[in-house]
């Protein structure tokens, strides 16, 4: 959308990883959104990192007699058409959605904060400048760019996370850059200013201190976003590859057996939405518990 | 209006060179050499060769971007590596479908949106509130690359009432529209409450039931008239959300759209067709964005005034 100086009431906070999130305050309580939404997250977690202590079976070993097996006690959740566990191979997929996401994430918010700080503080020719690039590559929509970009790599890990920051940063750019402009004139960073501060140690010790919580609420939508777009990917054939689990390739693999077989797309995808559903729910309950308006 | 039209047009101008400057750059200065990507590690130095000079590769970076410019303005997209065909004509081909799809699917969204969120905030607080919540908030986080199978497994394959794939009849369209339409609905559903809830807090609707306006009459009249500002915005921003959905949606339903050609440019390494289909699609969005912009404008004065006013 074209920088409007005035914007529409309450828009969506349209993250350019995925489906736009939040938008309207529900009439949830923070507290039963943050529970819920942070139970979910750390069970996101905990699966992550137990992968190898909890996952009840190899998750690459294969079995081609035992294919396409419907779930039973032994692998409760069937076995994909090699005959491998499938809920070892979700368990081992949080791994790479989480991993994916908070790399991404990380990427996305050191540059966006550092494009953004400096945009809103210093204002001028270096605000428009690097806005009119945060408008060309949100002008791309969803994750467009990220499946243009890793057609022209080679598919991995490394290129998803690339993929994905390249347009990333430039939410947390503009959410930065628009609470900047609201900070840089307050009294405390006058006062910092007149007492000799330097710009790197006001916009250090007395403006990043006071983004942290639209940031935090961004992150987490952001996290959520990145899961989506890694499994997109992933689906595609241009993200994770095999045989490390993707919960975006396993769907696609499942895709030629959903009649005989609908175990193998169901579940990996149920992960995909029970994950983000929590990182959303999260990222709700943050933004109403520390009353950030909506980005 | 006529100079807001004229602002919205002068930043459009530059975001459109920017975006095409963007997916030129995609080819021309990631890392690794995409002749390579596209012919594989082990092809021959001459097909290499052969290639690098077809697409341009081979000549000055400047000389590049200006043919690419030139070919941009009277139209040429490049020609398919792999139909030998200009890239512009697969693309016209292609396009109606994915603008069908993309109408239908927001069809879809304002179908279930609407109602949904404008009953949720006139009984807010109430079981049809939090089941409409509920509701939206898990059409946002279902991904359609999960609920398109699902409404295969249940439509097609179960219950055998809707065609699994492909395209020819309207109830070809009806599985991937809902498929990228619901995850729209979710969010249009939370927004519509929000901006319903927010006009029945006003002075005039209070006016208005004071003089005795039944709520049939209140709710579409006053309430709905004047929330839909920003229903419109978001409803401009879910179609590049929704171009973006249908690469994945038109691979499930093998749907003839420019999102199924994108991927199989992708797996053909048909890298000019890629580059092509992104550039409209991302130009189409910037167009939409101001036609949306625009139409804002034209149903709240208070925006171009305030812009004028900057």
């Amino acid at each position: 959308m074209q920088e409007t100086e005035t914007e529409p009431p309450t828009p969506p906070t349209a993250g350019p990883l995925g489906k736009a999130t939040g938008g309207a305050r529900p009439m949830r309580s923070p507290r039963a959104s943050l529970i819920a939404g942070g139970l979910i997250a750390a069970l996101l977690c905990a699966a992550a990192v137990c992968a190898p202590l909890i996952a009840p079976h190899d998750p690459v070993r294969q079995e081609l007699s035992a294919g396409l097996e419907a779930p039973a006690p032994t692998h409760p959740l069937g076995r994909d058409k090699l005959g491998r566990d499938q809920l070892s191979r979700i368990l081992y997929g949080a791994r790479v959605s989480l991993a994916v996401g908070v790399i991404t994430v990380f990427i996305s918010l050191t540059i966006g904060l550092a494009v953004g700080l400096t945009a809103g503080y210093y204002g001028g020719a270096i605000d428009f400048w690097f806005m009119r690039v945060v408008d060309v590559l949100m002008a791309f929509p969803g994750i467009l760019l990220a499946i243009a970009m890793s057609a022209a790599l080679r598919p991995g890990l490394g290129t998803v996370v690339v993929a994905l920051s390249v347009i990333g940063w430039t939410g947390y750019a503009r959410l930065a850059r628009g609470e900047v402009l609201g900070l840089r004139n307050r009294e405390h960073v006058e006062a910092a200013r007149a007492l000799g501060s330097g710009d790197v140690r006001i916009l250090a010790r007395h403006i990043l201190p006071l983004l942290a919580g639209p940031l935090a609420v961004q992150a987490t939508f952001g996290l959520a976003g990145a899961i989506v777009a890694e499994a997109s990917l992933s689906f595609l054939g241009l993200g994770v590859q095999p045989p490390t689990p993707s919960w975006g390739a396993m769907l696609n693999d499942g895709r030629a057996f959903l009649l005989i077989a609908p175990h193998l797309t169901l579940y990996p995808g149920l992960a995909v939405v029970i994950a983000v559903l929590g990182l959303n729910l999260l990222g709700d309950g943050l933004r109403d518990l520390l009353d950030v308006r909506s980005t | 209006m006529v100079t807001y039209t004229l602002r919205r047009l002068a930043l459009t101008v530059p975001t459109v060179l920017g975006v095409v400057v963007v997916v030129w750059l995609l080819i021309h200065l990631m890392p690794g050499d995409p002749v390579e990507v596209m012919l594989g590690e082990t092809a021959a130095r001459a097909d290499r060769d052969t290639l690098r000079a077809q697409l341009g590769l081979n000549r000055p970076l400047a000389e590049q971007f200006s043919t690419y410019i030139t070919g941009l303005a009277s139209g040429d997209l490049g020609t398919s590596i792999h139909s030998r065909r200009p890239v512009a004509a697969v693309v016209a081909e292609r396009l109606p479908a994915t603008i069908m799809l993309t109408l239908a699917a927001l069809a879809v969204a304002i179908a279930i949106a609407l109602p949904a969120g404008i009953i949720s905030a006139v009984r807010r607080g109430g079981a049809t509130d939090r089941i409409a919540l509920t509701a939206s908030l898990a059409g946002v986080a279902i991904p359609n690359f999960w609920l398109g199978p699902m409404l295969i497994i249940l439509f097609s394959l179960r219950l055998g009432w809707l065609p699994v794939a492909g395209s020819g009849t309207p109830a070809h369209l009806v599985l991937p529209a809902l498929t990228l339409g619901i995850g729209a609905a979710g969010i249009l559903t939370r927004m519509t409450r929000a901006a319903v809830l927010e006009t029945l807090g006003e002075d005039y609707i209070r006016t208005a039931r004071a003089k005795g306006l039944g709520e049939l009459r209140v709710i579409p009249r006053h309430a709905l008239r004047n929330a839909l500002s920003p229903i419109l915005t978001l409803l401009g921003l879910q179609v590049g959300s929704l171009l973006a959905g249908s690469v994945i949606t038109e691979t499930i339903f093998a749907w003839p759209g420019i999102g199924r050609l994108i991927v199989d440019g992708i797996y053909t390494r048909d890298y000019p067709v890629v580059q092509g289909c992104v550039l409209v699609i991302a130009i189409g969005t910037v167009l939409v964005n101001l036609a949306t912009d625009l139409t804002y404008a034209w149903v709240n004065p208070r925006v171009r005034y305030g812009d004028a006013g900057n």
